[in-house]
């Protein structure tokens, strides 16, 4: 191929589109000037998408990412368009979720002088990122966007950050493109002992009581089909993790609900009561297992997961599966003997029964007294079929929604889970809609964390962008509150919201909206949000001071959840 | 759980902030590192960390596989003080009048295996290379006689017993396996 003498710019968004990548979402600034200008010239090829803010560019490159399993790409300026990412990429990292920041840098020559807006982008990033680098020189260019790609996609995905010096946006150099799919000192998928899968086979053909964690990683993975096989031929019932809610379809015969703090209660007791448990792509994460010290002591332990460093981090195991579950689900499934479990299965109905008698009825069919969160959510998710992504903000919203939600689709669910990042839901929503068009996105969101990221309602507007926003207003910075009841005394230390006029507020952005504050008004709400052909903001007045349950004490134990408080 | 002596042998791309991202794995575990020496290693173009640190035994690992997990990080392992040879250098700068007006320093310094390179009218300075305990023991022994002015240690440098040189192997593994992979999408 003929080389072509062109700028470090120009080279960026070469590469990005050699990448296949076809929209960013961004903001310009100094230091990134001479990108913008170059990106100017590709925009019939590159939909770039001006957020309000760059934290929101760094979120809705996570939705985008979360929903497509295509990496979600940014372009901010240098200093603080810089360190507004931040949020985005520890909330990527820890969720892992495949992301590339690039970022505008001051000139080499004046890096280290505390020049006008210089962060040492990359030492603020290490820590947080998996993979953080700074472009020096435009020749580096198509290496540096190959190898992040490559690193964000790859293996465990996560987010990768470009720090790109502004003299290598406008010098020039003989671009060729450059792809990458090897970096020796980087094992992306880790290989599994032949006798891993044997031992794991021998514990679960020899178990009576077989139960499975599902987490993300059987959606980062594309496994969906490979667990399903796997759990069948087995017979195994499974829970789900917040992030691996769509892994398995809600109504699946073998999907005994949600693991967890606010999970159901029927996977959290028998997670205490199984001879084998199998977690699939989970890390064990402190609101899964509660106190681990007394979680599943009783059970075999079989991990499979594409993180070595995720063995034995939390909980000790007793056979380790690494690689990609793809792989390892089908490798694993050919040598398990068919079996059936019925009275086990069978033994998850009484805490089925008695969490919808004790929590569920009251929370999703109430006949009186102020509307429930879950009820909003059930109605939405039935609306739509079950066909829905659902897009959460951080807080009662975010279980509560989670919770009552249906997922009939892989990669439905989008919540911020390991970092609880609130802002997230609404710059999340938006970059679902690009990820995935043809979905009706639902993004629930509470009064305090739409407020966190309300100017994003500007980018909705520009871009017309179909987000049906369900705010669950109930004028308390809800789970705080709920954790002061319980934990604190009543003693409400500033989670009182006074609130805005968000009617009109959608209305000077020119996004339909409505109000509910009765039952009898919600369905016709929602039917007038879904049939809206575009953006749409329905504003649920909910019960305020609702809680959400059942729940495991931070620190309690996994079957002993509280189903009142 | 008890804790011990360990040390770690990470190498790397040689690249600029890696030890930034290789100590912060010690940093947010609250592990204090004892000694830390970095240099070049073996082949060319990857670096050698070698960091001694007390901590117990599940933790350790757990370190070892975070640092692994850094992209430039080609291999981390740990060891205990049977698996490796290792050694410290120390020097210490004394008072040339009070080595020369008391011979039991001079004793002890070749009692100690170690050796002067260093003599002018106001100080002379001893090198001694060993074992930690033998570097502090001289030094406590020479503190007693009141000749030191200056004391200084490295880092230790570790060697291991093993017969097997695990990062060649490694990189020539992945090249293989890399090559294989290229040839197989080639077909």
């Amino acid at each position: 191929m003929s080389k072509e003498r062109i700028t470090g710019a120009e080279a960026l968004m070469r590469s990005l589109e050699h990448q296949g990548v076809t929209t960013l979402f961004g903001y310009p600034g100094g230091s990134i000037m001479p990108a913008f200008d170059a990106l100017y010239g590709h925009r019939q090829t590159l939909n770039h998408i001006l957020v309000r803010h760059e934290q929101a560019a760094a979120h809705a490159a996570e939705g985008y990412a979360r929903v497509s399993g295509r990496v979600g790409v940014c372009l901010v300026t240098s200093g603080p368009g810089a360190t507004n990412t931040v949020t985005g990429i520890a909330d990527a990292m820890i969720d892992s979720t495949p992301i590339v920041v690039i970022a505008g840098q001051v000139g080499t020559s004046f890096l280290g002088s505390d020049a006008f807006q210089e962060v040492d982008l990359v030492g603020v990033t290490q820590p947080i990122s998996k993979w953080s680098y700074q472009i020096r020189r435009a020749e580096d260019v198509p290496m540096a966007v190959a190898k992040a790609f490559y690193i964000a996609r790859s293996g465990r995905p996560g987010p990768v950050v470009l720090d790109f010096a502004k003299n290598a946006q406008v010098e020039m150099f003989d671009y060729e493109p450059v792809d990458i799919d090897y970096v020796r000192s980087y094992v992306p998928v880790p290989d599994t002992d032949e006798a891993a899968f044997d031992e794991a086979a021998r514990l679960i053909n020899a178990a009576r009581r077989p139960f499975a964690l599902v987490g993300q990683g059987v959606e980062l993975g594309n496994a969906q089909e490979e667990l399903l096989a796997f759990l069948e031929k087995a017979d195994i019932p499974c829970g789900t993790t917040l992030l691996g809610l769509s892994a398995i379809p809600t109504d699946h015969r073998l999907n005994k609900g949600m693991l967890g703090m606010h999970g159901n209660l029927g996977p959290n007791v028998k997670t205490n009561e199984c001879d084998v448990l199998i977690a699939v792509g989970m890390r064990f994460d402190d609101r899964v297992t509660g106190n681990v010290e007394t979680y599943a002591r009783q059970a075999k332990i079989i991990h499979l997961d594409i993180d070595p460093a995720e063995i034995n981090k939390n909980v000790k195991v007793d056979v380790a599966v690494p690689g990609d579950c793809k792989h390892t689900l089908r490798c694993l499934t050919d040598r398990l003997c068919e079996a059936k479990h019925n009275d086990w299965i069978d033994s998850f109905k009484p805490y089925e029964e008695q969490e919808f008698a004790r929590v569920i009825e009251q929370e999703v069919y109430p006949q009186e007294g102020p509307l429930k969160m879950g009820e909003v959510a059930r109605a939405v998710s039935e609306a739509t079929g079950n066909q829905a992504v659902l897009v959460t903000d951080v807080g009662q919203n975010q279980m509560l929604s989670a919770r009552y939600f249906k997922y009939s689709r892989k990669r439905s669910i989008v919540t911020s889970g390991g970092l609880g990042t609130m802002g997230f839901g609404l710059p999340a929503a938006i970059g679902a809609t690009f990820g995935t068009p043809e979905r009706t996105v639902c993004a629930f969101m509470g009064d305090g964390g739409l407020q966190m990221s309300i100017q994003e309602l500007g980018t909705i507007m520009e871009q017309r962008s179909p987000v049906k926003i369900i705010l669950l207003n109930n004028n308390y910075l809800g789970n705080v509150r709920q954790w002061q009841a319980m934990f604190f005394g009543r003693r409400y230390s500033f989670t009182p919201m006074l609130n805005p006029d968000y009617m009109k507020i959608a209305e000077a952005y020119g996004i339909p909206s409505r109000v509910v504050e009765r039952r009898e008004d919600l369905a016709a709400g929602i039917e007038a949000m879904l049939a809206a052909d575009g953006p749409f903001l329905l504003e649920v007045a909910v019960i305020e001071e609702g809680n959400v349950l059942p729940m495991t004490p931070p620190g309690g134990t996994v079957d002993e959840m509280l189903l009142e408080c | 759980m008890e804790k011990k002596l360990y040390t770690l042998i990470v190498y790397s791309e040689n690249i600029a902030g890696l030890l930034n991202q290789v100590t912060a794995v010690f940093t947010r575990r609250q592990i204090n590192i004892e000694s830390l020496n970095v240099s070049a290693s073996s082949i060319q173009g990857v670096h050698k960390y070698t960091i001694t640190a007390w901590t117990d035994g599940e933790t350790i690992v757990k370190v070892v596989r975070q640092i692994e997990k850094k992209i430039e990080v080609i291999q981390a392992h740990y060891f205990t003080d049977d698996e490796i040879f290792y050694h410290e250098i120390a020097l210490y700068k004394l008072s040339t009048p009070k080595l020369e007006s008391d011979a039991y320093i001079s004793k002890v310094i070749r009692r100690y295996g170690a050796s002067i390179v260093e003599v002018n009218p106001v100080y002379s300075i001893v090198k001694k290379t060993g074992m930690s305990d033998e570097i502090t023991a001289l030094n406590s022994e020479l503190q007693s006689l009141g000749c030191v002015l200056q004391f200084v240690r490295s880092g230790r440098v570790a060697i291991t017993k093993s017969c097997v040189e695990r990062v060649n192997e490694f990189l020539a593994e992945r090249e293989a396996k890399h090559l294989n992979n290229k040839h197989i999408n080639n077909l």
